[in-house]
């Protein structure tokens, strides 16, 4: 009892404190608007209907909602303006805008407010103003959203005051929508409307082409469903204009997809175009590095959430690192334990590892289970940016394209600038001299696999924000990214990033037209036909020490 | 192959008019131009990187010129055919790396060389004649590995294998014979046997050495074409060429 | 290995030792397991039942797609690896042969169209469809199919010279197109499931044990005329043509052989084999679905070849047997530890056993290599052995 009543002492003087904030200030204005409804002149109730939406206080619609359902009385022994609710025999009285009880009177002791029909649009109309001039920037949207679905004339007034007062960049463009289609509804002139036409024509949702469409219908006579020329006119050019806008942002969504794809194959072929390109190793287990950097990342972030959530999000940056040293560990034992043994036989090496492939999988499978493991995205890569036409960016995939590209350029750095990279060329080109010169063939050799099996990794770090984790995972991309190194070329960066990048837009391009299985065959047959032509892909070296 | 014999003795049996290849922006061969007369045996010379393997790769239709024409008795443009076709016009070539079947045997390798319809379906059901076999045989007292016959070729010496390859160009009976560094890695003996070889078949055919041996080109006693930077620097007995100041510079002297 | 002296129709398998032992097994196999099927009573010791044929049977098939990539690989260094392709596009002409003999029997007693496009809501059969109730006809597409696709793709890569690891990606990506191409249930194979349900063939219920121990003597008969096929043609001048493109291309070409009509030649040869093979697997095994067109199977072939014995015809067949009975073994047994066992197998060989198993038996390729050259030096008369 006693603490019930602490209570109440804690919440009053909660009330007290509030009381001097400003935005009591409004509520007690708003209450005094209220009394005025109970007032006997049309012209002061309809100045208060007015006042009381421009107050955008909460409470204020359920008040107006209550005068149009009749629910709004004048108690007659204090004169004061209540909400009713009947029960039983009595009313239950509320106070109008806090909704606080009143206690209960008989119907006799309360008069219904006065209600016309001037005042019903007035009403109306204030409310349909009244969420657009909500204090939150969501419901503004919504209000105005709702508005543009069945426009009416007594919002085009509300629309035009709110639109001048809007600040918010975001809701601004919704008002303008949502007035231009009052405006083609409502609007006096053929000329306002097609003028209002024309700034729906600025926009490129389908509910807008829609509404445009609807205007040029023809009915069984031949007639149009608009009848002013003008705006018919207006609306076929905005139509177009549309078309036109949306074909573009079709074409960067397109281009998105296509270059995201073109990012991972990227990621998946740049390991391979290491060891294949650079040592003229076959790795058919390269997959498996890609394979065994995602389940790196899912152990990571399985360590993480249980033993420090809190750093979660960095999960996926600390798992970059393990991950390519994980792979690249398997990538030196490989090299070390078997294709060291196999250089110059590169079809025995093609099956060698092969067979790792095989172990590899099974390994997984045996550890890790057969099913799809979930690695998280954290926070920072979740969500996405919608562009005008509909298509998403979504952050994952945008961070795979920055990824991607850094992984590559660090690798150009890598095989350019530093010692290690001159050191693999040498033995590239000259494994004899380069010995001779007293490189370490065989360490350079393993740390070059290794390099190569580690950006492996690290593309599997990547594959797992966005692909399901399981042991198909690398079988997956492996004819992908031989594809890819095979159709740029050979022992150049700059090819498999071409390759990648033509390959994954092209694949995208195709899949609007003809869906994601025919696409795929399109491009490995074209694939198949390029090497006719480039037998050494687009960025071939040239000479004759190439075949010899 | 017989109409191209219209005109066998006019023409020179190899000329190369302006030839010039680029790879990546490298000037391999740069209007390369001159002739081999039919039974003429001609050395050529020249610095690492003077274009001579390139040479032998357009003239066996291995590499198309960017410009240029290969006539092989003044007839036929070499640079429109591919390696078979070439081949098949009576034109050898033997590689600087000695390129024989290892897994045959040495007398399977010189029945594989021997003139006869190369198309498939009759190599399936071809049979070898007496005379063909005499043919072999002869081939192998030439280059002396009449007591290696039935081995495996990838178990002779390295000698042998170069030895073998010619043996394998003279069972194709040219008329042009390229031959690119025959003597690389032989020792004297095997040189002087080689250079023996060489002036016997020149009897029969043309024949274009690549060497880097002087002695050997001494022994071939021979004209002498000396390239540098993809074109010829300058023409004519070994013994003139060595008192020639741009020979010396660009070559002998170094 | 050169037989070019020795006369008769078999002369080109005198020398062959393996080859006559490995004819005469199958010869055997020939009479012993329709009598063990057949004759014997269930009830005895010695009785083969039904399925054990059918295994068998299989296993030769296996054997039949080995033989063919060893001729390319073995032989002209041309490792396919999309050699499944021809074997599965073999198999669903045979399918489809099948599928027109259930007639109205199918689940939805439709008596012009396969159970599945009766799913699909399909109202007419589509025209590649048609003639495939002949079984002549049949027999032709399962030729031709694959044979035409060995043709078009060997003359596209060998015209423009695509040779080594690229030829094999490219044949790779062949396979993994026509994988995802037979997927889709628009393409009218069946999609996923592929066909089965096969009732019978050539009028006889193909469950029944007669016609199982035909299927296993047609594969016998498949198998060893393929043996006797691919043994001349490696024999022949053809076939050491072959070798040297294998070991030295451009030397090949430098002598002025056309390297492509050649290996266009065998590659089309090859892929025919491997559709016959497909053809005669399917109506053993009762079911042809996309996953045979998957580049892992395609791999596994040459696994199989390498085990037995890379250009050797005989080996490459018993890699294929020994190879799959493991499997058999395994995936009965131990099924989590076949894909360790095979992954090993593909280390270990290339590693350990280059030239196989019946490459590392020393004495038995000396043995058969010294005759060979005896009998040549008999016959040419030069009086010089190489001892």
């Amino acid at each position: 009892m006693f603490e019930k009543l602490s209570g109440l002492l804690a919440a009053f003087a909660c009330i007290c404190v509030l009381s001097t904030s400003p935005v009591v200030a409004q509520d007690s204005k708003a209450v005094d608007l209220v009394q005025d409804l109970g007032s006997r002149s049309y012209s002061k109730i309809i100045k208060a209907v007015n006042g009381l939406a421009a107050t955008g206080v909460n409470g204020v619609e359920g008040v107006l909602n209550a005068y149009l359902s009749r629910n709004l009385f004048v108690r007659k022994s204090d004169k004061r303006v209540v909400f009713a609710k009947k029960t039983d025999s009595q009313y239950r009285l509320f106070a109008p805008l806090t909704r606080q009880s009143l206690g209960t009177a008989k119907r006799s002791d309360l008069t219904k407010l006065r209600l016309n029909n001037r005042l019903r649009r007035t009403l109306r109309a204030a409310l349909g103003g009244l969420t657009l001039r909500s204090s939150d920037p969501a419901q503004r949207i919504k209000a105005a959203n709702v508005v543009f679905k069945a426009p009416k004339a007594s919002q085009v007034s509300i629309l035009k005051k709110v639109l001048a007062a809007e600040k918010d960049e975001n809701v601004r463009p919704v008002i303008e929508r949502s007035l231009a289609a009052a405006v083609l509804a409502h609007g006096a002139t053929s000329k306002a409307r097609a003028e209002a036409v024309i700034v729906l024509g600025t926009y490129s949702d389908p509910d807008v082409s829609a509404r445009l469409k609807s205007l040029l219908i023809k009915d069984s006579a031949g007639r149009f469903a608009e009848k002013e020329p003008l705006v018919r006119e207006a609306a076929q050019k905005a139509l177009d204009e549309i078309a036109e806008r949306v074909a573009i942002w079709d074409f960067i969504g397109k281009l998105f997809q296509g270059v995201s794809l073109g990012s991972v194959l990227l990621l998946a072929a740049i390991g391979l175009a290491i060891t294949f390109g650079v040592m003229g190793v076959i790795n058919m287990a390269h997959g498996e590095m890609v394979m065994i950097g995602a389940y790196t990342t899912f152990v990571i972030q399985e360590i993480i959430r249980t033993s420090a959530p809190a750093f979660f999000d960095v999960s996926v940056i600390i798992a970059i690192p393990m991950a390519f040293l994980v792979a690249g560990a398997f990538g030196v034992a490989i090299e070390r334990g078997i294709i060291r043994y196999l250089y110059g036989r590169p079809l025995e090496t093609l099956l060698a590892t092969w067979g790792l492939s095989l172990i590899l999988q099974q390994m997984v499978r045996t550890i890790f289970g057969p099913t799809n493991r979930e690695v998280g995205n954290p926070s920072w890569m979740t969500g996405a940016i919608e562009l005008d036409g509909g298509a998403l960016l979504t952050y994952n995939r945008i961070w795979i394209i920055v990824f991607s590209v850094v992984v590559l350029v660090l690798l150009a750095l890598v095989l350019k600038k530093t010692a290690f990279g001159l050191q693999m060329r040498a033995v590239t080109q000259n494994r004899r001299m380069a010995s001779a010169m007293g490189i370490r063939t065989g360490w350079v050799d393993a740390m070059t696999f290794g390099l190569g099996s580690g950006v492996a990794g690290v593309a599997g770090v990547a594959l797992s924000q966005i692909d399901n984790v399981s042991p198909n995972l690398g079988q997956a991309y492996i004819v992908d990214s031989f594809m890819v190194v095979v159709f740029g070329g050979v022992g150049n960066l700059l090819g498999t990033l071409f390759g990648a990048l033509t390959l994954g837009v092209a694949n995208k391009f195709l899949e609007a037209w003809s869906g994601a299985v025919l696409a795929k065959i399109f491009i490995l047959v074209a694939v198949i036909l390029f090497i006719q032509k480039r037998p050494s892909g687009i960025f071939a070296l040239k000479g004759r020490a190439v075949d010899s | 192959m017989a109409d191209l014999n219209m005109n066998p003795d006019a023409a020179p049996i190899l000329y190369l008019d302006g030839v010039s290849v680029s790879f990546d922006g490298f000037k391999a061969l740069n209007g390369l131009s001159f002739y081999v007369e039919p039974g003429e045996m001609r050395a050529i010379i020249g610095p690492n990187g003077a274009g001579k393997t390139t040479m032998m790769d357009v003239i066996t239709g291995k590499t198309r010129p960017d410009e240029g024409q290969v006539m092989f008795r003044g007839i036929t443009d070499l640079t429109r055919l591919d390696e078979t076709a070439v081949a098949c016009l009576g034109i050898g070539r033997k590689f600087q790396k000695p390129s024989v079947f290892e897994n045959h045997t040495v007398y399977e390798n010189l029945e594989l060389a021997l003139k006869a319809d190369r198309r498939a379906r009759k190599a399936l059901f071809w049979r070898l004649s007496s005379a063909e076999s005499d043919r072999i045989n002869n081939v192998l007292e030439t280059i002396a590995l009449t007591v290696l016959r039935d081995h495996i070729a990838g178990s002779l010496a390295h000698g042998q294998k170069q030895w073998l390859e010619i043996g394998m160009l003279l069972m194709q009976e040219p008329d042009l014979l390229l031959v690119d560094e025959p003597v690389a890695g032989m020792t004297d003996a095997e040189t002087e046997q080689t250079a023996a070889l060489l002036r016997k078949i020149s009897k029969t055919s043309s024949v274009v050495v690549v060497e880097h041996d002087m002695e050997f080109v001494r022994s071939l006693n021979t004209r002498v074409t000396v390239l540098n930077e993809g074109s010829v620097l300058a023409e004519g007995s070994l013994e003139t060429l060595q008192q020639n100041q741009q020979v010396i510079d660009v070559y002998l002297g170094r | 290995m050169s037989m070019t002296q020795s006369n008769g129709p078999f002369s080109f398998l005198y020398a062959d030792k393996g080859g006559q032992i490995f004819l005469a097994i199958l010869f055997g196999a020939a009479v012993l397991v329709p009598i063990l099927n057949l004759v014997l009573p269930a009830s005895s010791v010695f009785h083969m039942p039904t399925w054990v044929v059918s295994l068998l049977g299989k296993y030769l098939c296996f054997a039949l797609l080995a033989l063919s990539v060893d001729l390319i690989w073995g032989f002209c260094g041309i490792l396919s690896l999309g050699h499944g392709a021809f074997f599965a596009l073999g198999g669903y002409a045979m399918g489809m042969y099948l599928m027109r003999q259930i007639g109205d029997r199918g689940v939805y007693g439709n008596a012009t169209l396969p159970d599945f496009m009766v799913f699909l809501n399909w109202k007419e059969l589509p025209w590649y469809w048609h003639g495939f109730d002949n079984f002549a006809f049949a027999m032709v597409m399962v030729l031709l199919v694959p044979g035409l696709l060995g043709f078009v793709f060997g003359w596209l890569t060998f015209r423009s010279r695509v040779t080594g690891v690229y030829l094999s990606i490219i044949s790779q990506a062949m396979t993994y197109a026509l994988l995802l191409a037979f997927f889709r249930n628009d393409m009218g194979f069946g999609g996923n499931n592929g066909l089965t349900d096969f009732k019978d063939i050539l009028g006889f219920d193909i469950q029944a044990n007669g016609t199982r121990v035909s299927l296993f003597l047609a594969s016998i008969v498949a198998l060893a005329s393929c043996y006797l096929i691919c043994r001349y043609i490696v024999s022949s001048k053809l076939g050491r043509v072959l070798i040297g493109i294998r070991d030295a291309e451009n030397r090949v070409r430098f002598l002025g052989y056309r390297v492509e009509h050649y290996k266009l030649f065998v590659f089309t040869l090859s892929s025919l084999m491997a559709g016959v093979a497909g053809a005669l697997y399917v109506p053993q095994v009762g079911i042809i679905n996309p996953s045979e067109f998957s580049p892992a199977n395609s791999i596994e072939i040459v696994i199989w070849v390498a085990i037995g014995g890379r250009g050797s015809l005989y080996g490459a067949a018993l890699g294929a047997i020994l190879v799959n009975y493991g499997k058999t073994y395994f995936t009965g047994a131990l099924p989590e530890a076949w894909l360790f066992v095979l992954g090993g197998l593909f280390v270990a060989v290339t590693l350990f056993l280059p030239k196989g198993i019946v490459g590392t038996v020393p004495s038995f390729k000396a043995m058969t290599r010294s005759r060979n050259s005896r009998s040549e030096t008999a016959k040419t008369a030069t009086g010089e052995t190489d001892g």
